[in-house]
């Protein structure tokens, strides 16, 4: 079957689709974009969290027709200002993972930032205060990381929050 | 395989009539598991995603109507009220992406004995509407169950809502697993207190082929319950609530836990279940007073 989908606001078209592949397989084999992750293709290790029609969920666990006319975002869209390899701009999420040295073999990370940016959507980005440890356990609770040890993980997103808090206070 | 989008509820019904083995897809968070790991090759996925009807809900008399489709997280954000049991269970499955996907409806259609909806559903008696071609029926949860992974569902019909009574008094759920995100249940277990029938509904999850209750618990917890007085109950009377719930299971040893385990959480389970329920009833008897 033929796949019509937004990614990253990009219509894209993915022919010859089995309907029973997984959106993560459309994502990364047919449509050309491998930042989504796939570590266990059964919803257990988040590494293939992407914004579905704004909601964040395991890519692998959504078939290629559902994802007809749906859109989606990916680690790809985070960036700021999307560009090819080393010129795009990060987002502040992105940014601060780096800085807080949260990326080892860098497998889990694109699940994470997309995670983290919903995270820090639904709570600075809503006005909210900045989430609370336990909020951010919770959050990234089906997020798997075999190399980090997840403090550092929670440094970045509790980086990420200072700073978007800020630059939401700065633009008002 | 065919992949089927219907996008209303008669062509969804149309679509399983014609295909009575196509396999309905929802939140996809069981189907995936098995189409990506090769378990299960459908010739037909009916992809019930885009059907309205399924991802709403309401009140609907004294029930609070819930379409089969309607993810975890918007149970959690929206009916802890209406549905306090089924909120908490809500709230343990999975993980916050999962729970933005998966639904009470395929949890009903897989009908795990490990569901974590079952137990809340049989504790407040909730009751499942049914509808094919031929039209709709409603089953009492406390009927849905019949054998391993089989239920009162016929081959042409689908899940349209689940009605949740009007809570009338305490309900809670418990759950065992080795951590707090991402477990499939060892045992779990939902009490609700009706304080104007005087009644007790219970629900057991992991214990048994199927969802079960635990009838002559719910009997004697109804009959020495002081719902005038609200009194806390005693320390013999919550250890035989206990042993009257651990004493219905039949639980297997399977790589989540031995059956001696599951048997013994359950009676913990149940234990204090109790003791959170009659403190928050006494709460409310107070307040009231
Ligand atoms: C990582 C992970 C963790 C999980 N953790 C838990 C947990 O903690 N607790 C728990 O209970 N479950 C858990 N599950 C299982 C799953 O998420 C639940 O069973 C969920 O409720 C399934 O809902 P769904 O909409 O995704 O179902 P789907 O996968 O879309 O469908 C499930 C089944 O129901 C059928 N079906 C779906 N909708 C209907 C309908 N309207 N009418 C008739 N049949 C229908 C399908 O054909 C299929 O057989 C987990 C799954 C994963 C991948
Ligand atoms: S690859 Fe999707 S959750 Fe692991
Ligand atoms: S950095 Fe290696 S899995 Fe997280």
């Amino acid at each position: 079957m033929r796949v019509n989908v937004n990614v990253n606001g990009e219509d894209m078209t993915a022919e010859n689709v089995w309907p029973g592949e997984s959106l993560l397989y459309v994502l990364r084999e047919r449509l050309g974009l491998p930042g989504s992750k796939n570590a266990c293709e059964q919803g257990e290790c988040g590494s293939c969290t992407v914004y579905f029609d704004g909601v964040t969920a395991c890519s692998c666990m959504i078939a290629a027709g559902q994802a007809e006319g749906r859109a989606v975002r990916t680690v790809e869209g985070l960036a700021e200002e999307p560009g090819k390899g080393s010129d795009r701009t990060l987002g502040t999420v992105q940014d601060a993972f780096v800085e807080a040295g949260a990326v080892q073999c860098g497998f889990c990370t694109p699940g994470l930032l997309v995670q983290t940016d919903d995270l820090l959507e639904r709570t600075v980005g809503a006005g909210k205060g900045a989430p609370d440890d336990a909020e951010i356990r919770e959050a990234l609770a089906g997020n798997l990381c075999r190399c980090t040890g997840y403090e550092k993980i929670l440094d970045a997103v509790r980086l990420a929050a200072g700073r978007r808090a800020e630059s939401g206070a700065a633009h008002e | 395989m065919e992949f089927l989008s219907p996008s209303t509820l008669e062509e969804a019904l149309e679509a399983k009539s014609a295909h009575p083995d196509g396999v309905p897809i929802m939140g996809g968070t069981d189907v995936m598991v098995e189409l990506n790991f090769d378990k299960r090759r459908p010739s037909t996925l009916i992809d019930l995603a885009r059907v309205p009807e399924l991802g709403e809900w309401g009140t609907d008399g004294d029930h609070t109507r819930l379409g089969a489709g309607v993810p975890y997280t918007k149970i959690v954000e929206h009916l802890s009220r209406s549905a306090p049991a089924l909120a908490k269970a809500s709230r343990t499955v999975a993980s916050p992406q999962i729970r933005n996907r998966g639904s009470v409806g395929g949890n009903l259609g897989g009908a795990s004995p490990a569901g974590d909806a079952h137990p809340p559903l049989l504790a407040t008696d909730a009751v499942i509407e049914l509808a094919s071609v031929r039209g709709r029926r409603r089953v009492p949860a406390r009927e849905f169950y019949l054998s391993l992974r089989t239920t009162a569902r016929q081959d042409d019909e689908l899940i349209t809502a689940v009605l949740l009574p009007e809570p009338k008094g305490p309900q809670q759920f418990a759950k065992i697993g080795t951590r707090n995100a991402m477990v499939i249940s060892v045992a779990a277990f939902s009490l609700a207190l009706d304080a104007e029938k005087r009644t007790v509904g219970t629900g057991l999850g992991s214990v048994a082929p199927t969802p079960i209750r635990a009838e002559e618990a719910e009997e004697f917890l109804a009959a020495e319950f002081d719902w005038e007085g609200a009194t806390l109950p005693s320390e013999s009377l919550v250890r035989r609530f206990g042993e009257l719930v651990a004493s219905v299971t039949r639980p297997i040893d399977d790589q989540r836990g031995t059956a001696q385990y599951r048997t013994h959480s359950m009676a913990v389970m149940a234990r204090r279940a109790l003791t959170w329920s009659a403190t928050e009833y006494r709460k409310g008897v107070t307040r009231c007073a």
